[in-house]
């Protein structure tokens, strides 16, 4: 019967998952699934629905699974999320459906996030082949970026019947999802069927066009024909410490490391082309879930020691739970309250360590939250030969320096309205990290789906 | 898509190629470049658009075989197509205001990046005068394309089998010196002769534009991997250049960096101090 706590989800133990790229949770079977599904109480007024940025009918697709019912549970899933493959996988659930979720409050919650992939891979697994649409009616709309925000507006366009065009500056489509997030928590080949469901929709994909050096926004209107854009083109932009010795070689954006690993599969190098420098011993720093995912994989490849760096204490990181405890079980060795200061290097230009200060909790400043303050004469030098910055990205500054007419935050984020998308140029929508920084694939898909409704509005009212 | 219609071997190891690319050839101007990938397990590898050709909506490549990607581009056939090709991207070359002569220096292949810089400038009315130089005669290219956009043309190598024995330093300092009414030098070749002509320019304060070849992934401003300090400043060379300031540009650490895969890539011939030492 219905415990009180989630059912576990199935993982590959820490020690020999370390030595592969496969992923790490291995999904519930169907008997473990309508047991989790059992534990949902089918709330009259379900909280957990409100904790959804897209809205999707928890407790309805939840009974349907109860009931065996798995085309169900998906059908009901794709009325309001068409990745939930992904978002099973991703989604911060803690912080979103699940932390309201009204079981929560004297048992662990419902694991709706484990329910939702149980059924994306069910359908994944008995999907029938789907024929390619062909739309060459509808009025012409372009979105600029494959990521979750540009892959869910487009979903969304196509199924109203316009003819939707994606423009993607890389080789291939998916954004954070192919070239961020790790093999070991999002294959690839899960991203790559989800975006085809979605081209069998109409959708035409143009990769290797950047948006603002090939081809403007502007020009895209006014001589192409699309009459309305939508700009979900992330935050991509690394951001650096600004401390000495941060150029040394040795010395990765997260970024720059997980593309080289993730796209260009550079752990099979040299079949694969392109090479990454691992290292035997590894500072990563910052905490969030790009940091977890660098360290993770540094480990995978082969490095000795992984550290993680971070200047405040356990309770700030930023990153999801489960992704820390992973971490943890692999061996990732946790440094908290330890700034960095400097990237040593020997006169080749090589990393040779990092130099950090140790830190305390002071008095809680006006946000409540305890700010680290340096512990005096406390320096002390990590021995690594590879660090990674993963303090957090920026938007890309292509299209606003191309688009003057886009208005932007300080930040260089385009200014856009949370419901709608509109920006402040005419037929121009945004959504996504570009307007949010940094955020979460779910929110992303959000934006997408509520800037597809205006785009319509606009286009049928011009 | 992409299809190579010319190809021409300039050199033993030094291929150019023009491709049909409507698109970045509606856009290409000086100082930008494409990045391109050849197979499905390719490297992105960065390349300078050495002419275009909007008419025809073409631009054209020149490339040294350095590594395993230059070379199976260098396989590549007329008929072929290029898999992934991406582009202009990084700035025009910013040209300095109210120049009025300005020498365009050219290291081995950094004859290619430097054509369409003297090539745009000539045709805005700048007087050009261009020093090209090369380790020796089988690796010069494109002397006539030099010469039909400059008022005067000097060669050189390392060994003297062609125009002057020396370094193109040599030329540039006779050129200073002599007192011409140079405004400008716009220098792209080998880190180590870009360094030693803006060590040079630097005592006579005499503006000079170099181009960074920078290790690259993505070219758009996304990994970083490209960052070279200008000034005191990090900035990355495939949206921030590749062009800048030769005097504030730190060649030492750009110099390291171009190293940082050279066990990975297990390179036998290091080029980067070609042409120089
Ligand atoms: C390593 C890592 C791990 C993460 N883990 C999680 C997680 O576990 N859960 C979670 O919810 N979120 C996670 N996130 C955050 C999440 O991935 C992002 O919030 C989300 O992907 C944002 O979606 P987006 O569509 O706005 O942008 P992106 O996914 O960044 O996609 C933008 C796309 O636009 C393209 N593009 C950019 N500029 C141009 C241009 N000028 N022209 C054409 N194309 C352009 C880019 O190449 C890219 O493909 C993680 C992020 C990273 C980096
Ligand atoms: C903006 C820009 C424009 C460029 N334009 C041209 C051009 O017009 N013609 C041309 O021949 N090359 C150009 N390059 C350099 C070219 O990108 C490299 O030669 C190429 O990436 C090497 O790839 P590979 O796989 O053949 O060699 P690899 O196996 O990757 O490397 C072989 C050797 O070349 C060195 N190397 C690798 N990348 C570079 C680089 N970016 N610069 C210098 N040395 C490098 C390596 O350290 C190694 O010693 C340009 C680079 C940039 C950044
Ligand atoms: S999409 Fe995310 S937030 Fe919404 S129900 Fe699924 S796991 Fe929860
Ligand atoms: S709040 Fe929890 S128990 Fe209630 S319907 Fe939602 S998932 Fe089920
Ligand atoms: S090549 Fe990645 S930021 Fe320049």
């Amino acid at each position: 019967m219905a415990g009180t706590k989630k059912n576990p989800m199935p993982c590959q133990p820490g020690e020999e998952r370390v030595k592969n790229f496969l992923e790490v949770a291995l999904g519930y079977d169907e008997d473990v699934a309508i047991n989790e599904a059992k534990r949902c109480i089918q709330c009259k007024n379900p909280k957990c629905v409100s904790g959804c940025p897209v809205g999707i009918e928890i407790p309805k697709f939840i009974e349907k699974i109860a009931e065996g019912d798995f085309q169900g549970a998906i059908d009901t899933l794709k009325e309001k999320n068409s990745l939930p493959a992904i978002c099973g996988r991703v989604c911060p659930q803690e912080e979103q459906c699940e932390k309201v979720c009204i079981v929560g409050i004297k048992n662990e919650p419902v694991g709706i996030g484990r329910l939702e992939r149980f059924a994306a891979d069910w359908e994944r697994k008995n999907r029938k082949e789907q024929s390619k649409i062909s739309n060459t009616e509808g009025k012409k709309v372009a979105i600029v970026g494959s990521g979750p925000a540009g892959l869910t507006c487009a979903g969304e366009l196509a199924k109203m019947g316009y003819q939707v065009t994606i423009f993607e500056a890389f080789h291939q489509a998916g954004g954070v999802l192919m070239y961020g997030i790790p093999e070991f928590r999002l294959p690839k080949e899960i991203v790559q069927e989800e975006i085809n469901a979605l081209l069998n929709l109409g959708v035409e994909l143009k990769t290797n066009v950047v948006i603002g050096q090939t081809i403007t926004i502007k020009e895209l209107m006014e001589e192409e024909g699309y009459e309305a854009v939508f700009v979900g083109s992330g935050a991509g932009l690394p951001y650096f410490l600004n401390i000495p010795g941060e150029n040394l070689n040795g010395v990765y954006s997260a970024n720059e490391f997980l593309t080289r690993v993730n796209l260009m599969r550079a752990y099979l190098h040299p079949q694969w082309d392109t090479p990454v420098k691992v290292g035997k011993k590894v500072a990563v720093v910052g905490a969030g879930n790009v940091a977890m995912d660098a360290a993770r994989t540094a480990k995978r490849l082969g490095a000795e020691d992984v550290y993680i760096v971070y200047r405040r204490s356990e309770d700030e990181m930023p990153a999801r739970i489960e992704e820390i405890h992973h971490a943890k079980e692999e061996g990732i060795d946790f440094r908290l309250l330890t700034n960095p200061m400097e990237v040593l290097g020997n006169s080749e230009g090589w990393v040779t360590g990092l130099k950090c200060l140790k830190m305390e909790l002071g008095e809680p400043d006006s946000s409540g939250r305890r700010r680290p303050v340096p512990i005096e004469n406390s320096e002390f030098e990590l021995d690594v030969d590879v660090v990674i910055i993963a303090i957090g990205q920026g938007p890309n500054p292509l299209i606003p320096r191309s688009t003057p007419e886009l208005q932007t935050s300080k930040w260089g984020n385009i200014t856009a309205d949370e419901s709608t998308g509109n920006t402040s140029m005419e037929g121009v929508f945004a959504g996504g990290d570009v307007v949010t920084g940094a955020a979460t694939v779910i929110k992303a898909m959000g934006a997408g789906k509520n800037a597809a409704v205006a785009m319509d509005q606009y286009i049928k009212n011009k | 898509m992409n299809k190579i219609l010319q190809k021409q071997v300039l050199a033993p190891t030094l291929k150019q190629i023009i491709v049909e690319a409507p698109l970045i050839a509606k856009k290409a101007k000086a100082g930008q470049f494409v990045i391109l990938r050849i197979h499905e397990k390719g490297e992105r590898i960065p390349l300078t658009i050495a002419d275009y050709d909007r008419d025809n909506g073409t631009i054209t490549m020149i490339f040294q075989e350095v590594g395993s990607s230059t070379k199976r581009l260098g396989l590549l056939e007329i008929g072929d197509e290029i898999l992934d090709l991406v582009g202009p991207l990084g700035q025009p070359t910013e040209h300095p205001a109210g120049a009025k002569r300005i020498v365009c220096v050219g290291g081995g292949v950094g004859v290619a990046p430097v054509y369409p810089e003297a090539k745009e400038l000539h045709e805005s009315g700048v007087e050009i005068i261009s020093i090209v130089g090369a380790r020796n005669e089988e690796l010069l290219f494109y002397l006539d394309n030099m010469k039909a956009v400059s008022k005067e043309l000097h060669v050189t190598t390392d060994d003297g089998s062609k125009g002057r024995k020396g370094f193109v330093t040599d030329v540039l300092k006779e050129l200073i010196e002599s007192d011409k009414g140079i405004d400008a030098v716009i220098a792209i070749g080998p880190m180590p002769m870009m360094k030693a002509v803006s060590d040079l320019t630097k005592n006579y304060g005499l503006k000079t534009i170099v181009s960074l070849n920078s290790l690259m992934v993505d070219g758009t401003g996304m990994c970083g991997g490209c960052r070279v300090t200008i000034g005191n400043e990090t900035k990355f060379a495939c949206i921030d250049g590749p062009a800048f300031d030769a005097h504030e540009v730190d060649f030492i650490e750009q110099m390291r960096r171009l190293r940082m895969y050279q066990i990975e890539e297990k390179v036998e011939d290091c080029r980067c101090g070609e042409g120089m030492e």
